[in-house]
Parts: C-alpha cells; sequence; structure tokens
C-alpha cells in the first residue's frame, strides 16, 4: 500500500507552495479584496508559466499531460495561499467538463488556451437559490440559442467562455438537461458582476439572450455530465479547503506562541491548546478523505461519486471549523480588517457552497452509501 | 497512490490468509463478527479457554507476536506484517483481547529490561496466550497523572515489599504475571522515585477484587497489596528510573495502529437503512441523513488516516503522536453514535433487554460502555494535550508539583 503522494508529486508541491508564497502574498490578495482588480492577472500569467493551469490536460491539448495526482497536489497550495485567480472555476470545472464530454474540436479549441493562460471558463448552473437539480434548470436552448438568466456564477464577469446547463425537454427527467459551450465574448451575453462575501473570488449575473451556443456532449446527457463534473471539481476543490484549512491552524498555531497574556504564551492555556488540537483533527479527517477522493479520481474508480462527497463535506467542515477557530484564537485582532483571518473565513464559507451547499452532498452521500450497500 | 501489496507483503498475506482459513474457529466466526466495542460473548464457551486455544495454536505455527524475536515466542516480522495479518484475521482478532496488554504493553517493557533467562523462561508462554500478564499503572489517587502513584516498595534484604493499591487493572482477575510500578522514594520529585517490577499475581498477598463498571460488566479490578514479597530479580531497570521504563511500556501502546477503532458507524447506517419511522424509512429523513453523513465522514476519515499511517509503516517510518486521533475522535464518537440511535428508538430507546430492545440492545450496550473507552488509554483531554503540545508544539501543561518532593505534594483539593 502505497496511500500517499509519490515523491515527485511532493516535489512539485513544494515548487507550488515556493511559487505562490513569492507571487501570492496575503498583499496580492488584498488588492482584490480591496477591489483594486478583478483578480490577479500577474499570478495568472505566471501560473501559466509554471505549467499548473495545464497540469492534468493531456499534451495534445498543450498541458503538461501529468495527471489528477498533481492537479490536487497544486489545489491544495492555491487554497493554502487563498489564490484570488479564476482557478477552480477554469480548471475544475470549464477543463473538466470540456475533458469529460467535449468533441476534438471543441478541446483543440479551448484546453490549449486554458494551459497558456488565455482564456478563463466557468460552469453556468445556478438560477439563484437552491441546490443543484435539474428541475431547478429553466435556461432554455433552442436552435442553437440560449435565452435565460444564471446566477451565480463563479468567475463569470471575467470569464471567455461558459459551460451552461440548458433545458432542452420537457418530459420531466433528468434527459431534459442538455449542455452547451458559450463563447462569452461572441455577443448575445450580458456579464454583471455580483456583490459577494468573498471578494477574491468574482460571482456574476449571466443574462443570455439569444446567445450562440454550441452543444458539449450528446442532447439530453447535460445532467450525467454535470454529475460526474461536479465530482471531479468536489475532490478538487477538498483539496483548496484543506490546503485554507491548515493555513488556518498554522496562523492559529502560530499567534497562539507569540500572544502573551496573563503572563505566559496563551497557547499553553489548556482552552486554548484543545481548540487547536481540534483543528488539527478536523483538518486531518478532510485530509485522508481527500487522499481516497484523489485516488478515486486519478484511477476514475466506481468509488469516485462516495469518494467525492465524502472528501466534500469533510474539507467543507474542516475549513469552516479552522477559519472561525483562527479568529477565535486571535481574539479581538482576529476580528480587524488589518488581519488575515477573515479573508480564510470569507474563502472557507463562500467555497462551501459553490458546488452546491452541505446539505446537497449530505444527501449524495447517504444516496450514493445506499446504492452500494444494495449492490 | 495505490492501496496495492509490495509483492512481498502480498505473499506475506497469502499465506495468512491460507493459514487462518484452515485453522480459524469458524465456529465463532459470525459471532465475533456481530459483537462490538469489548464485549465479546460466545454461546456455550468460555472465551477465556477459546481465546487461549486460538492463540496457542498461532504460537504452535509461528503466527504468535508476530513483530517480537523467535526466540521470545515471535516471528520477527515487519510491523506492516503484523497490520497484514491484523487484516486477514479480521473477526477472529477479538479473541486476542485479553492478551492486548501483555503483548502490546509487558511483552516489550520485558523484552527493553528484564534478563536473558528471564526473557527466554517468561516471553514464550506470553506469546502462546498460556500465561496472561496484566499492566499494574493506575492508583484511586492518579489516573491521567501515572507519576502520582503511592504503593510503596521497601527492600529488604534481597526483596522487596510491596504494599497499596492499583485499580482500573484489566484482566487482573484472570491474569498469571503482572508489571508493577511502586514508589520507592517519596523524598524527591514524584517522577524521581519510582520502580518497576515485575511479578507473580498469586503472590501471597495479592488480592484482586473486579470493579463492577456502569455497563455491568467486570473487566476492570482492584488490586490490594499487602506485604507482598517480589525478589530484587524482578526489578525492571535501574532502582528510581521508573518512569523511564514505564515511558517504553506506553510507548509501545502507539504500535498497535492498524487494528481499527470502532466508532458504531457502520452498526447505525444499517440501523437507519432498516428502521421504519412514523413518516416512513428513516434513511428517507432528511435530519437522519444529515447527522448519518456527519458520521459517515468521520468514519471514513478516520479509515483513511489509518491507512496513512500503514502506508507510513510500510516505508519503515515510526508511528508518532499523531495517531492519538484515533482513541480521540472514536471515542466521542461512539457515545454520540449510541445517543443518537437510541433518540431514533423513541420512548422503547430505554429498553435494553435483547428480546425487546431493537437490534438485541446493542446500541444501550455500547451507551453503557462508552463513557469508558473515552477515559481508558488517556481521556480526551490527555489526547488533545498530546495533539497540542507533541504535534502542533504548544507549551507544556504547568506542573506546579513537578519539582517537589512527593511527600510535600498536597493531597486534598480546595486548597
Amino acid at each position: 500500500m502505497n496511500f500517499d503522494f509519490s515523491d515527485e508529486q511532493k516535489q512539485m508541491r513544494d515548487e507550488a507552495r515556493k511559487f505562490l508564497a513569492e507571487k501570492c502574498p496575503p498583499k496580492a490578495v488584498r488588492e482584490v479584496l480591496d477591489g483594486k482588480a478583478p483578480y490577479d492577472k500577474a499570478l495568472w500569467q505566471g501560473l501559466a508559466g509554471m505549467g499548473f493551469l495545464g497540469v492534468a490536460i493531456p499534451e495534445a491539448f498543450g498541458g503538461a499531460g501529468a495527471g489528477h495526482l498533481e492537479l490536487c497536489v497544486i489545489a491544495e497550495e492555491m487554497g493554502r495561499a487563498n489564490a484570488p485567480v479564476p482557478f477552480s472555476s477554469t480548471v475544475y470545472l470549464a477543463a473538466e467538463a470540456l475533458l469529460l464530454a467535449g468533441s476534438d474540436a471543441q478541446k483543440q479549441k479551448w484546453l490549449p488556451k486554458i494551459a497558456s493562460g488565455e482564456a478563463i471558463g466557468t460552469l453556468a448552473l445556478f438560477e439563484g437559490k437552491g441546490n443543484p437539480s435539474p428541475r431547478a434548470i429553466k435556461l432554455q436552448a433552442s436552435g442553437g440559442t440560449l435565452n435565460g438568466v444564471k446566477k451565480p456564477v463563479p468567475d463569470g464577469a471575467i470569464a471567455d467562455f461558459a459551460v451552461v446547463a440548458a433545458r432542452t425537454g420537457s418530459t420531466g427527467r433528468d434527459s431534459d438537461i442538455s449542455l452547451f459551450l458559450v463563447d462569452l465574448k461572441a455577443g448575445g451575453v450580458e456579464a454583471k458582476s455580483l456583490t459577494n462575501v468573498d471578494p477574491t473570488r468574482g460571482q456574476a449575473e449571466l443574462t443570455f439572450k439569444n446567445a450562440k451556443a454550441e452543444p458539449l456532449g450528446a442532447a439530453g446527457d447535460g445532467w450525467s455530465i454535470l454529475t460526474q463534473v461536479l465530482d471531479r471539481a468536489a475532490v478538487l476543490l477538498a483539496f483548496e479547503q484543506v490546503g485554507g484549512s491548515d493555513r488556518a491552524l498554522e496562523m492559529g498555531r502560530d499567534y497562539a506562541l507569540d500572544r502573551i497574556a496573563f503572563g505566559r504564551p496563551i497557547g499553553s492555556f489548556q482552552a486554548v491548546k484543545h481548540i487547536l488540537a481540534d483543528m488539527y483533527v478536523s483538518a486531518t479527517l478532510a485530509r485522508s478523505n481527500c487522499y481516497y477522493g484523489a485516488w478515486a479520481l486519478s484511477t476514475n474508480a466506481s468509488e469516485l461519486p462516495e469518494a467525492a462527497a465524502a472528501a466534500r463535506i469533510s474539507a467543507t467542515q474542516a475549513f469552516q471549523h479552522c477559519s472561525k477557530n483562527n479568529i477565535q484564537v486571535h481574539g479581538g485582532m482576529g476580528f480587524t480588517w488589518e488581519f488575515d483571518c477573515h479573508m480564510y473565513y470569507r474563502r472557507a464559507n463562500t467555497t462551501a457552497l459553490t458546488l452546491g451547499s452541505l446539505s446537497y452532498w449530505e444527501d449524495q452521500l447517504i444516496d450514493r452509501m445506499r446504492k452500494k450497500n444494495a449492490a | 497512490m495505490n492501496f496495492d501489496d509490495t509483492p512481498q507483503e502480498a505473499a506475506f498475506r497469502a499465506e495468512a490468509k491460507a493459514w487462518i482459513s484452515a485453522n480459524a474457529p469458524k465456529q465463532y466466526e459470525e459471532e465475533l463478527r456481530k459483537s462490538s466495542l469489548g464485549r465479546t460473548v460466545l454461546k456455550g464457551a468460555n472465551i477465556l479457554e477459546v481465546a487461549k486455544a486460538w492463540q496457542k495454536k498461532k504460537a504452535d505455527a509461528g503466527w504468535a507476536c508476530l513483530h517480537w524475536p523467535k526466540e521470545y515466542g515471535g516471528r520477527g516480522s515487519s510491523p506492516i506484517e503484523r497490520v497484514i495479518w491484523q487484516q486477514e484475521e479480521g473477526p477472529f482478532g477479538k479473541l486476542s483481547g485479553m492478551f492486548i496488554i501483555g503483548h502490546g504493553m509487558c511483552g516489550p517493557t520485558m523484552m527493553a529490561f528484564a534478563g536473558e533467562e528471564q526473557k527466554r523462561k517468561y516471553l514464550p508462554p506470553l506469546a502462546s496466550g498460556e500465561k496472561v500478564w496484566c499492566q499494574l499503572f493506575s492508583e484511586p489517587a492518579g489516573g491521567s497523572d501515572v507519576a502520582g502513584l503511592r504503593t510503596r516498595a521497601e527492600k529488604k534484604g534481597d526483596d522487596w515489599i510491596i504494599n497499596g493499591q492499583k485499580i482500573w487493572t484489566s484482566g487482573a482477575h484472570y491474569s498469571d504475571y503482572g508489571i508493577l510500578l511502586t514508589r520507592t522514594d517519596p523524598n524527591v520529585a514524584k517522577h524521581k522515585g519510582l520502580t518497576m517490577f515485575f511479578l507473580d499475581m498469586k503472590s501471597p498477598g495479592v488480592e484482586v477484587q473486579p470493579i463492577k463498571q456502569a455497563s455491568g460488566q467486570s473487566d476492570f479490578n482492584e488490586v490490594y497489596f499487602t506485604d507482598v514479597k517480589i525478589p530484587d530479580s524482578q526489578r525492571l531497570g535501574a532502582v528510581n528510573d521508573g518512569w523511564n521504563v514505564s515511558l517504553t511500556t506506553l510507548m509501545n501502546e502507539r504500535m498497535s495502529i492498524g487494528a481499527g477503532v470502532s466508532t458504531g458507524f457502520p452498526e447505525l447506517f444499517d440501523f437507519c437503512n432498516s428502521l421504519m419511522l412514523e413518516d416512513g424509512p428513516a434513511i428517507e429523513d432528511r435530519s437522519v441523513r444529515s447527522r448519518l453523513a456527519n458520521y459517515a465522514v468521520k468514519a471514513s476519515g478516520l479509515r483513511y488516516t489509518s491507512m496513512r499511517a500503514i502506508s507510513a509503516l510500510s516505508k519503515g517510518e515510526r508511528p508518532g503522536p499523531e495517531n492519538s486521533i484515533g482513541k480521540l475522535v472514536a471515542g466521542s464518537m461512539v457515545q454520540e453514535v449510541a445517543m443518537y440511535a437510541l433518540d431514533l428508538q423513541g420512548a422503547a430507546g430505554v429498553l435494553s433487554g435483547p428480546e425487546d430492545a431493537e437490534v438485541a440492545g446493542k446500541f444501550q450496550a455500547m451507551l453503557l460502555r462508552a463513557p469508558g473507552t473515552r477515559v481508558e488509554g488517556g481521556t480526551d483531554e490527555i489526547m488533545r494535550n498530546i495533539i497540542a503540545e507533541r504535534v502542533l508544539g504548544l507549551p507544556g501543561d504547568i506542573r506546579v508539583d513537578k519539582d517537589v518532593p512527593f511527600n510535600k505534594i498536597p493531597t486534598k483539593g480546595r486548597a
């Protein structure tokens, strides 16, 4: 058994960590947080230069062709650095949808641009409140055009193209849903930025008015493709969440060692130690669930749906737990704009919702466990 | 990243599997599989005899105490082979319950501190289960504070005379030998005046009284010592160096990873899968699903954490303090799971008789046993301290009695 990343993969993690420590310090994240830019363009180009954007994209489509374990390693570092770039929407959602369902021509058109940092992609799924569900999709497709409104769309205001879930039937079945590829710069789509809890990751409303669209995958397969894309993205985003959890734990630990109160470091008080120990526990359980997800993702195992849901739930809980208790350990300073704690707290609570909420994934996990049990 | 054995590991697994399949007491397999949380009962059989017979069979074929050297009754296996054996032994491994303390802690301590002749005399019958050992550390005054113990050992000629009392001693009522931590100098700081011995539990002056636990079972005992004589040749380590000797014992506890900790989740999932509530199947209920999912990811998180530890073992790394997480998480989870399973049974959740209670009262038994799980081998709070101090590097607790002579340490509260 080797239930761990290889030495080469760990080396890649170290490289990514070093690169991000230099190019993405908290100061850079704050530029985006303060609204001075919609995302960190220099960092995005730097990531492309390092080969990180196309790490799981085959060489035939301009990528590094390394694989998904390597992408998991990079994802963890993106989360640790709280990177203010459209990595998850472009790489986990748009690229994965193309890899799963795109025609050769579609892959040829977009994947090299993703790998080189020229194109930002996203997935336009939600239409207001609620969780992923075929019934919630009202946006209409007919005659190669789309009409309707999607929101919130992650990074929708800066994206060059979107994978869009649309209604193509009225039977009431999952097969009413199909996926489309839309060039957002080609006209017919209006993008409006929306204010959100974490300004370092943009959210938008996209209004489609007779927007030209080409089918992605077969008509009626949309929901089944989407489910697979969401599962794959869930594992990858879970690694970001674990990276964020670890960083929040480190910040809390370091502060507890430095800050003196009542004549001793606050980290010597059992109450504070136990908060930090519990953060370690949740981050560790999440990491282990993520490793299983990474194994399932990289081998395309039949366990992937269950593993993805478990990784997603565990990592969401861990990041929320660690980021809120990091603030608690920091006391009043943790609640200031000046300290970085709130950036992780914001990120934890937005990533918790971007692929469907915790309750959605809880539901998915139990469904999948029941199916396995029945089989 | 993979779950595959190396060719060597695969060969070992195949050999173990074949031997277990040909030799295990299969008539008890189902009962053992169903038993949970230290409540192993075999109908119409004396479990001690069944366990001893299985252990002897393993020893005769060279499958006992795998990681021990061959000359002391073991096999000289690597830690990863020990884990593979545990995986293959499956429910039959539960029969080793009464040997855990002897094999996991007493044996390694003897190996490190007893004389060569003693090792060859005492270790093989311990490995083969013919002799059972216990560990006499805890006392009424010192639970987590092991070094606070008061049992005295006084030198008289070539012997030591022991007086005092131990408590929470697992299996003392059927043990043949024990390792014993005593105080030999009360005039120095508490860690500095301790000495370790091993003794025959049938020695005159040793009295064992089983403790009836909250669960109604009696796995633990109080042990009283009245002028018990131990020859100096049965001392382990130097006089007043007993604390260091006991650390060796306790560190060996950590090596027992991989056996898998019980969380109660598989039992709860099966229960919810079959339970009908007023509004339909429990598993269709929104709140039930949410609770189940939360327990599911804790249970799987623990499972994969232990696989990560096994991978590290397989690469030759030693298990570290991070493995305290298993007991910490599983301990309180079992308790929560039991409470939730009773809650789902509504008013009838109070019933615990095997005829009247759901799933033969399994969760009621779990509920009553769970408080012990959270305490034995270190409380939740001690486990959190271990993680905070040894994994995260936070300062140790301030110990006001550290440099005070033992006989000057206050013994009453509300000072």
